[in-house]
């Protein structure tokens, strides 16, 4: 959802300078999930689904809490509950709320070939704008963390806005105010860091979690929804949370060198036959009558 | 038959009608997916899309097309395959190819139908056309790759733009050769007769077998 009051930083599929890039001055904002307080209640899901006006889904039993296994086109944000066997035998609930990171350098971003279908505002807001979307699914293998999820009716692909619709009015978002622990905050990143920090260093002081951590992968620049991990040596036992994320070596060979070598091939192919009809010219054959033909 | 005299006097018959349309279907269909896949390449030929019906619609088409390009290149590969088999002559062509790109043609070993070049641009394009398919289909359907496998995924995408490439030099080469270099080559696709002379200069082997002189 574009706003006026949302500048834009980056562009999918943009050739040249960026229309109105670092013409304001912005603050990044982000999301801390506090993933120790969380209870798994949901509500967040249910604010998500008001909000933007989607339906409820089927949900897919399989005999744990899990109601689905991964976000879904049209459920941009899922409660993944992992049961966790710690190393003295006994166990831990680990619950996270999945979505979109908004990740500072975006894979999804990176891959779209379409212009305008993927934009990162200056707050750092990574926007999909399904009026522009091809239905390419680039931005599906491009992504780090599973995310972008594609509507097979309409050929258009949807994730978390980060409610960038209520963030440009001054809102935080939906799923913020639906949090009955207060596990989730929402404010500029550099305040929403410090805070993790803290809640990070109380986590070691007062509650044993002495590998307790806050998760902002440098992988992909840091990303705008920051989580506070029990355990930050293990992320990938709060669903699959990629260890060390990145954009994907061959997305990042394919939209980088490896075009401009193909470029480069495709212009230098072009320029090899007409140098060379330029020196050798054509072959004639004479025919039988000396015509040539 | 393959001879036939006509008002300019003497012609054979290279390229049969069949020949002519499934080449022609293999050369639309290519030009469609060369088009608005090259949008999808760069930004700075996004444009191409939108005059060949906006992205969305080229976006829908592009792998439709694509496969029906590589069904006409298979249906050329039924009627080509002996044709295109590379024997012991082409390797002696291929080793004065020099000649070749210099326009020294006496100097060249003769050759049947087609020339090692000719034969190598077919299975470029057979086996590359493969490629892109296969890499293609993950393109298509990248959820159907689970997660766990999503290498799978990475390695299409590079693939398929190496694929693309190395089909597109070839393009490139082919349809320099067919309408600039080789003069009388384009009459012979479109309608499908070539002088005995131009037969015996460029293809001698094939010229006796088929003249029986
Ligand atoms: C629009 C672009 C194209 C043009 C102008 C073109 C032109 C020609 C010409 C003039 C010939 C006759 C050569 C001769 O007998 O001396 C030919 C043959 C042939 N064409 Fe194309 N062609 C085009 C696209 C394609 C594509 C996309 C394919 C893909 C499979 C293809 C495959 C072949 C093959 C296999 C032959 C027979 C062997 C050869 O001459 O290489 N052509 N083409
Ligand atoms: S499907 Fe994804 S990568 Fe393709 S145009 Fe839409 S947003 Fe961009
Ligand atoms: S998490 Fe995926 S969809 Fe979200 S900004 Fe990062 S790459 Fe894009």
């Amino acid at each position: 959802m574009s706003s006026a009051a949302l500048r834009i930083q980056k562009i999918s599929g943009h050739s040249g300078p960026v229309p109105g890039q670092d013409t304001q001055r912005q603050q990044k904002v982000a999301k801390l999930i506090d993933t120790t307080t969380c209870i798994g209640c949901k509500a967040c899901e249910v604010a998500c689904l008001e909000w933007n006006d989607l339906p409820f889904r089927e949900t897919v039993f399989d005999n744990t809490y899990q109601t689905m296994p991964e976000t879904a086109w049209n459920y941009w944000n899922l409660i993944k509950f992992n049961e966790h066997e710690r190393t003295d035998g006994s166990f831990q609930w680990l619950m996270r709320k999945d979505g979109c990171m908004h990740c500072a350098d975006p894979g999804c971003l990176a891959a779209c070939p379409a212009e305008g279908a993927i934009v990162q505002y200056q707050n750092g807001i990574v926007d999909f704008q399904q009026d522009n979307c091809i239905g390419c699914q680039y931005c599906v293998t491009g992504c780090p963390f599973n995310i972008p999820k594609f509507n097979p009716q309409t050929k258009k692909v949807f994730k978390c806005t980060l409610c960038s619709d209520r963030v440009s009015q001054g809102l935080e978002p939906a799923c913020i105010k639906a949090c009955p622990t207060g596990c989730l905050h929402f404010g500029t990143k550099d305040d929403m860091k410090e805070l993790g920090q803290s809640r990070v260093q109380q986590l070691k002081e007062h509650s044993g979690y002495s590998n307790a951590g806050l998760y902002d992968p440098p992988g992909v620049g840091g990303t705008g929804v920051m989580y506070v991990l029990h355990d930050i040596t293990n992320p990938e036992a709060y669903g699959g949370l990629p260890a060390n994320p990145r954009v994907p070596l061959s997305v990042r060979l394919w939209k980088g060198p490896l075009k401009w070598l193909g470029n480069l091939a495709m212009v230098g192919g072009l320029i090899g036959v007409t140098m060379h009809y330029l020196r050798f010219g054509p072959k004639q054959v004479e025919d039988d009558k000396g015509e040539h033909e | 038959m393959t001879l036939h005299r006509a008002a300019g006097g003497l012609r054979i018959l290279r390229y049969t009608l069949p020949e002519r349309t499934i080449h022609w279907l293999a050369a639309l269909t290519y030009c469609y997916v060369l088009l608005t896949g090259l949008a999808f390449y760069t930004p700075h030929l996004y444009w191409l899309a939108t005059l060949l019906g906006g992205p969305p619609t080229s976006r829908f088409w592009h792998p439709w097309i694509g496969l029906l390009f590589f069904l006409a290149v298979l249906w050329m590969l039924r009627t080509w395959i002996a044709d295109m088999r590379i024997t012991s002559v082409d390797r002696a062509w291929g080793r004065a190819i020099d000649h070749y790109i210099r326009n020294e043609d006496e100097a060249l070993p003769p050759v049947d139908r087609f020339n090692l070049g000719q034969k190598y641009f077919f299975w470029v394009m057979l086996w590359g056309g493969a490629l892109l398919l296969i890499s293609g289909a993950v393109l298509w359907f990248p959820e159907r790759i689970p997660w766990g496998l999503r290498g799978i995924r990475y390695a299409a995408i590079l693939l398929h733009v190496a694929a693309a490439l190395l089909t597109i030099g070839a393009f490139i080469i082919h349809v320099y050769m067919g309408t600039a270099m080789v003069r009388g080559g384009f009459t012979s696709i479109i309608r499908g007769e070539v002088s005995p002379a131009w037969a015996k200069a460029h293809h001698r082997l094939w010229y006796e077998r088929v003249t029986g002189r």
